[in-house]
């Protein structure tokens, strides 16, 4: 906890209490990863039992999902740059390109919204059967994530637009990145073990 | 800890990037274009995944960077392990012997 601060590092490491903050927010995605396996497991053991109901077939709608899937990933490559721009003490580049990734993610979270409300309309909900149940607490949960990411992005930039590039700021923005991009890792899992799974059997 | 401040053109989250596009396009020209066996499939795009997640992780994540790496790296591979635990332990007991009779 000392105030010591080595200024060889980028700003998020320069003190002790920040660079623990960082490897306790790396022990926290383990604990994260783990929470989304337990879903995997539940959807990768019930992702046949249709119950009479739609199959994947009936409802994925392949187009939009590569739409989403590439929405987030170029959200991920933007969160990567505004990571970038701090470390080149570019306030106005990070704030830019983090306004383009949370820009990115409401688009895909828009249109996640709007496959729930299609697959609604097809008949297909939570109620319908295991394969659903499972499908929508796995893509809810992710959904999730992303709406509490836009959140917590929001009130990081508005820190940001306040005091500045400083060694507190620059964690709390360096970890949220960190957030995101572990989003877009859930996602390529999602992209491959639920979508092009479902759509090849 | 690698010399950032120096560099003014982000090569490494375009390469990053880049070849993310073409794994995930690729995983879904074979899952989708290809009349390979569903298990073939599964196992090409499977890897595929874990590949453009292990990107995204050292590329973008910075995982091994500053003076807790191995840390990080040790408890990354401890969650993977774990994954496999829970997925493919609960897939194969809800599946197999008695549950598929």
């Amino acid at each position: 906890m000392s105030a010591k601060v080595d200024t060889s590092l980028p700003l998020e490491y320069q003190t002790e209490q920040d660079r623990m903050n960082i490897l306790g927010f790396w022990v926290f995605l383990g604990a994260e990863i783990v929470l989304f396996a337990t879903l995997f497991g539940v959807y990768g053991v019930l992702y046949e039992r249709y119950a009479g109901g739609p199959t994947h077939k009936d409802i994925f709608v392949i187009k939009d999902v590569m739409i989403q899937t590439v929405l987030l990933l170029t959200s991920s490559f933007t969160m990567g740059i505004a990571i970038f721009e701090m470390r080149r003490h570019n306030l106005k580049g990070l704030i830019t390109w983090l306004v383009i990734t949370l820009a990115l993610g409401a688009g895909f979270l828009f249109m996640e919204i709007n496959e729930f409300i299609h697959y609604a309309h097809e008949g297909a909900t939570m109620q319908t059967s295991a394969f659903l149940s499972s499908l929508f607490v796995l893509l809810g949960t992710h959904g999730a994530h992303v709406t509490l990411g836009i959140g917590w992005a929001t009130m990081v930039i508005i820190q940001l637009l306040k005091r500045g590039l400083t060694p507190t700021t620059a964690r709390k923005t360096f970890i949220i990145g960190l957030y995101w991009h572990f989003l877009d890792v859930v996602w390529i899992f999602i992209f491959t073990f639920v979508y092009l799974k479902g759509l090849v059997a | 800890m690698e010399h950032h401040q120096s560099k003014s053109f982000p090569i490494s989250h375009v390469i990053g990037f880049v070849v993310s596009l073409v794994l995930t396009f690729g995983a879904a020209g074979i899952a989708l274009k290809t009349n390979l066996s569903f298990k073939v499939i599964m196992w090409i795009i499977g890897s595929l995944a874990v590949i453009q997640a292990g990107m995204q992780l050292f590329m973008f994540m910075h995982l091994r960077e500053g003076e807790d790496g191995k840390t990080n790296l040790v408890n990354m591979i401890y969650a993977v392990f774990m994954v496999i635990v829970i997925v493919v332990g609960s897939i194969w007991v809800l599946t197999s012997g008695h549950a598929a009779h």
